[in-house]
């Protein structure tokens, strides 16, 4: 190898360094730019107070929480009692993003079920998937409970023990 | 010959810098077409016309266009299709030649497959041309986003959660592309970026490198003769017209693609000025409502035979969940195409009539593919959901046996 080709050669590698330093840092920009902003994750909090919202048994209502809709449903008496019941005094009840865990549609309440218009899933008064392609129940949503207010977005023991007994 | 005399504004001046006859000579007059062809042959010039026309009415929309969702819809509804003189010319004109030119696309793709033209020598061509569709069905889905319609959105919102991978739950990715929890602001302005600006320029680099892709092996023909080239335009250039198996670029073959183009420019007037409905989803004609989703949701036309792959397997299966299954056919669906050059196991090129087997495995992948296409559009329930799967589990078979077809009818020719 000549003295002038390694010269070339080390030129080559110094330029190859900086580029591959910068082209990496200006990746990692571009990507943190994508990001969703900080007001965007800041405003992550709904609270909902179950005692005053006018909810009747059987009849759930959406609420919204990041965007997204939560279903809220007081159960009958005659609905399966489930472990992953949220329980308020005498009260069961089923909170749930209401998300079709399939691809994202919003179910549809049907006499006693959600059915999802899009792909055809279906999920019982518990949020559990009974047909189609949806894999998993209705995710539930990280809430604390003081009361009857349930604040959406703060981790509590509810819904972790919800979550749980649908895992 | 650094230093030229002749003055830049002579023809001569600026031919002797420019070498503009050359370049004209090697780009038209003297690039090769065999006379051997159809119609279908006049595909390449129609796409690239419509491309100029969804770049130029594309234009016009986007002077009054407002990428925000608290302005999108009103912006093209009332603005752009009430108040800007002749807004909604250029926007029927956007949206039919946005579904039009995937028509062209499924013409000239399977116009190349029933050839031959993707193979020994012209892979490059195909791949590079598999590159343009998915890159104009990334343009497709992202334009749709921009009058934040319901469908608009849902289409978003459906499209966006598959990247989260079913089981793999990577809702982290999901976020990050939309830039928010669900379809927000953020989503709709970056998808606009997407659709005025990078896609486009994507799709013209990938314009030239597909003309340049033809410029070594040339077009295929009719009966996938081998023709000498150098022979046959010495022919030519000799005068010898009616022998050669060759004309010119400029100015034979394009007459004639400029005969076929003026018909397309008629039918496609035709369906701008009468018949845009197609383009234009009533659904869509409502605002984007994240708390409500259609009754049901479904993609425009030329996606919806890979849409159905995707809900094809509606039970769970091999262990695997429903979901899951549908999610890897339809990744599958999107890029299984590109690799049609190396399933092909034939070492002759030759049209599909002369291949029994593979004229038959044509058809049935063109009715399956339309058969996926109208079960796309109807709601998966019942019967619907039956015959989504079946025509699912067709399409993967098609594909499985495309090798062993094209090595049988390549066996009962003698030539392995």
């Amino acid at each position: 190898m000549s003295k002038e080709t390694s010269r070339r050669d080390f030129l080559g590698y110094s330029f190859a360094a900086v580029a591959a330093v910068g082209g990496v840092a200006s990746l990692v920009g571009m990507k943190q730019a994508w990001d969703p902003l900080p007001s965007v994750l800041a405003a992550g909090f709904t609270t909902i107070d179950l005692a005053s919202i006018g909810l009747e048994p059987g009849k759930p209502q959406v609420h919204t929480w990041r965007g997204k809709p939560i279903f809220v449903l007081e159960k009958t008496a005659d609905m399966e009692k489930f472990d992953g019941d949220l329980v308020i005094g005498d009260k069961r009840y089923t909170i749930a993003i209401g998300l079709c865990t399939h691809l994202g549609c919003i179910p549809a309440w049907k006499k006693d079920m959600w059915k999802c218009a899009c792909h055809g899933g279906e999920f019982n008064a518990n949020g559990q998937q009974t047909f189609g392609p949806p894999p998993k129940p209705l995710v539930i949503p990280p809430f604390k409970v003081e009361g009857t207010v349930l604040t959406l977005g703060e981790d509590g023991a509810e819904s972790k023990a919800m979550m749980a007994a649908r895992a | 010959m650094a230093k030229i005399n002749e003055s830049l504004f002579t023809a001569e001046g600026f031919d002797k810098r420019m070498n503009a006859k050359g370049f004209w000579r090697v780009m038209m007059t003297e690039y090769w077409i065999p006379k051997d062809i159809n119609f279908l042959w006049a595909m390449g010039v129609v796409l690239a016309t419509t491309f100029g026309i969804l770049v130029i009415s594309g234009i016009f929309l986007m002077m009054y266009y407002k990428p925000d969702t608290a302005l999108a819809f009103d912006s093209v509804n009332y603005t752009i299709m009430q108040e800007v003189a002749y807004g909604w010319l250029f926007r029927h004109m956007h949206g039919v030649a946005a579904s039009v030119i995937f028509l062209i696309i499924y013409i000239h793709m399977f116009t190349g497959i029933y050839y031959g033209s993707y193979k020994k020598g012209r892979e490059m061509i195909w791949i590079s041309g598999m590159l343009l569709f998915v890159t104009f069905s990334a343009a497709g889905f992202s334009g749709y986003m921009l009058p934040w319609g319901q469908m608009s959105y849902w289409a978003a919102a459906v499209i966006t959660n598959l990247f989260a991978g079913g089981s793999l739950e990577a809702w982290g990715l999901v976020e990050w592309i939309r830039g928010g929890f669900a379809v927000n602001d953020a989503t709709l302005t970056r998808f606009f970026m997407l659709h005025v600006f990078l896609l486009p320029l994507v799709i013209i680099k990938l314009i030239v490198v597909h003309f340049y892709t033809l410029r070594i092996p040339h077009v295929n023909n009719q009966e996938s003769d081998d023709i000498d080239y150098d022979a046959e335009a010495e022919k030519y250039l000799a005068g010898n017209k009616k022998e050669s198996k060759v004309i010119p670029f400029w100015p034979v073959f394009l007459s004639k693609d400029f005969a076929v183009l003026g018909l397309f420019l008629i039918f496609y007037f035709y369906l701008v000025f009468f018949n845009y409905n197609f383009a234009m989803d009533p659904v869509n004609f409502d605002p984007a409502n994240p708390m409500v989703t259609p009754a049901h949701i479904y993609p425009e036309w030329y996606f919806l035979w890979s849409y159905e792959t995707l809900r094809g397997p509606f039970f769970d299966m091999f262990g695997m969940k429903a979901g899951d299954i549908g999610l890897m056919i339809f990744g599958l669906a999107q890029i299984i195409f590109v690799v049609f050059p190396f399933l092909d196991k034939d070492p002759d090129i030759l049209p599909a009539h002369k291949r029994p087997r593979f004229m038959i495995w044509f058809w049935i992948m063109i009715v399956d593919l339309l058969v996926l296409s109208v079960y796309g559009k109807l709601p998966p329930t019942g019967a619907n959901a039956w015959v989504g799967f079946y025509a699912t589990a067709l399409f993967l078979l098609l594909w499985v046996s495309l090798p062993f077809i094209t090595k049988a009818d390549a066996k009962a020719r003698g030539a392995l």
